[in-house]
């Protein structure tokens, strides 16, 4: 980690062709995965992954964003960008890990909840709204990890959490740093500007108390080392996950309601 | 050339009606008709032709909806500061507390409506579109907090834009911090009445404003999401005009019931009274 790279670089990398996705990793840190599918109103969003496995023996509730490695798998996953149904199943999950006393790792890795029609007609705001509130009273452990990008709301539907993680290239944003150009300037050419003006590295989110660790990749980016880079993911997780389980539930609830409640920059 | 003949036409025009008074008018965003501005303030800014419902100030919101002289304004002088230290934004923080004469874009604290206290919010669209920074974020769970702690009832008017740029991935933690406060208020057995007023967008309809018990909005606003151009953009096709507007967004589910500015006072006294919270002294000569 000592090559100080700019959020620029960093962003080149994490949309570097081939970079692991969730699909990759469940079967590297995991065993015994089953995926479970569908919100029970709807239907079955791609863009999110969720199921049960054991990380270590211990069962968990897996959640993921689900980026195509290819043309084909980005069509049938929505280049990871969910609609509410989406958000609906990993609600769903995570209800049904509370109620069997397992801990929930989430894996984020989105541009952002997905904008379109079908989205607004069937309640994206309402949906990310829902899980960012129920998540903070689950009665259960949860660690959440940015794989690559964390885009908006959209990232943070599955960034209400106990402790979250950021891969060392991973970026964490209020929105993309092209639409922020787009938007604050009318030119979104500027987008590199922006990506250095807007904070979005590991680095940044640990300063803001957003993330609290900084998993390492392999040099020159997670893409290179698919195992070293699980390994990594996998050895952070058999410390975390342990260490919030043995927690007493309501000390764990109050950490995590303050850990966003001292989030904030004013004056009075 | 031909601009400066049109420039010479048009003054000789306008020299002709000189005499003529024309009063200021007001032209709608929704159905694009112009009516005498006078008449639109008169109606506290509903479009006389459509009934859009346009956008008050905070003050203006206030004074239409709880009893005189009843609100205690709590937080006033909390102020942003610049987290990213972002070029130019310390600035227009200033500049606009200056033009407009409140430090950001919520004002929030107690008053009574019909004599039931509440918990009171409103965002004026009037500060930086009515964008949610740290300010708007610990405001608003310091209202949900205080009224889990007193057993309140609180009511939001929202209007916004979404997240505060300037204040990047801060801004976005304010949706996590304000929504926990709710939830917490909503465990305890609270009542939270959210009221959207033009427009309820992005990461404020993604948070606290989607999370009232009971939801109400004002005719022909804005709610959505995703920005219209944003989605236009996406499908590279011309959404419908009605897309977004509370209307559609009733239809869908999302919105309980649109109210008229006219009787919403009315309709939440209705509502207070429902979940058992009555005007103050009639309470207290109950017990
Ligand atoms: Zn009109």
């Amino acid at each position: 980690m000592g090559d100080k790279r700019t959020a620029w670089e960093r962003l080149q990398i994490i949309h570097a062709k081939g970079r692991p996705t969730v699909k990759e990793y469940i079967p590297m840190i995991f065993t015994d995965f089953y995926e479970m599918h569908g919100d029970r109103l709807y239907g079955d969003d791609k863009a999110i992954i969720g199921g049960i496995g054991r990380l270590n023996g211990r069962p968990v509730t897996i959640i993921g964003e689900v980026k195509g490695r290819d043309i084909n798998e980005n069509k049938a996953c929505n280049f990871a960008m969910p609609h509410p149904e989406g958000y609906r199943k990993a609600l769903r999950l995570a209800r049904q890990a509370e109620k069997f006393h397992r801990p929930i790792i989430c894996f984020i890795d989105t541009p952002g909840a997905f904008c379109g029609v079908a989205a607004e007609e069937r309640g994206q705001g309402e949906a990310i709204a829902k899980n960012i509130a129920e998540f903070t009273t689950l009665r259960t452990p949860i660690v959440s990890i940015v794989l690559g990008e964390g885009g908006s709301g959209g990232a943070l539907a599955l960034g209400v959490c106990d402790e979250l993680a950021m891969l060392e290239n991973a970026e964490y944003s209020v929105l993309s740093p092209r639409g922020f150009a787009s938007i604050l300037w009318k030119d979104a050419s500027r987008e590199q500007e922006a990506s250095e003006i807007m904070r979005i590295t590991a680095e940044d989110m640990v300063r803001f108390g957003v993330a609290e660790k900084i998993i390492p990749e392999p040099l020159g980016g997670a893409h290179n080392d698919l195992d070293k880079i699980s390994e990594n993911i996998h050895e952070y997780l058999s410390q975390k996950i342990p260490e919030k389980c043995k927690k007493d539930i309501d000390v764990l609830l109050k950490e995590r309601y303050t850990k966003f409640r001292k989030i904030g920059a004013f004056i009075e | 050339m031909l601009e400066d003949i049109f420039k010479v036409v048009t003054k000789r025009f306008n020299d002709g009606d000189k005499e003529e008074y024309k009063p200021p008018m007001f032209k709608c965003p929704r159905c694009s008709q112009t009516s005498p501005l006078i008449r639109y303030e008169e109606l506290h800014r509903v479009c006389p032709q459509c009934n859009y419902h346009g956008r008050l100030s905070a003050a203006e919101r206030l004074a239409i909806t709880v009893d005189k002289d009843s609100f205690r304004e709590m937080y006033k002088d909390m102020k942003g500061t610049d987290p990213l230290e972002f070029p130019d934004y310390k600035e227009k923080q200033s500049e606009l507390s200056d033009s407009i004469g409140i430090n950001d874009a919520v004002v929030v604290g107690t008053a009574t409506i019909k004599g039931t206290p509440v918990m009171l919010g409103i965002m004026d669209s009037r500060y930086m579109m009515g964008s949610m920074g740290s300010v708007v974020g610990e405001k608003i769970t310091r209202a949900f907090e205080y009224a889990t702690e007193k057993g309140l009832p609180v009511i939001m008017f929202t209007a916004s834009g979404g997240a505060r740029m300037q204040e990047g991935i801060v801004s976005l933690m304010q949706m996590a911090k304000t929504s926990g406060a709710v939830q917490l208020h909503s465990e305890a057995g609270g009542l939270y009445i959210s009221v959207m007023t033009d427009p309820t967008t992005g990461g404020v309809t993604a948070s606290f404003a989607s999370l009232g018990d009971i939801i109400i909005a004002e005719p022909k606003v804005l709610i959505g999401f995703a920005g219209r151009r944003v989605i236009e953009g996406t499908i590279r096709q011309k959404l419908p005009e009605d897309f977004q507007l509370a209307e559609f967004m009733h239809e869908k589910g999302f919105v309980d019931m649109i109210v008229e500015r006219r009787k919403l006072k009315s309709v939440l006294s209705h509502l207070l009274k429902l979940h058992g919270f009555y005007p103050q002294s009639a309470s207290e000569k109950e017990v």
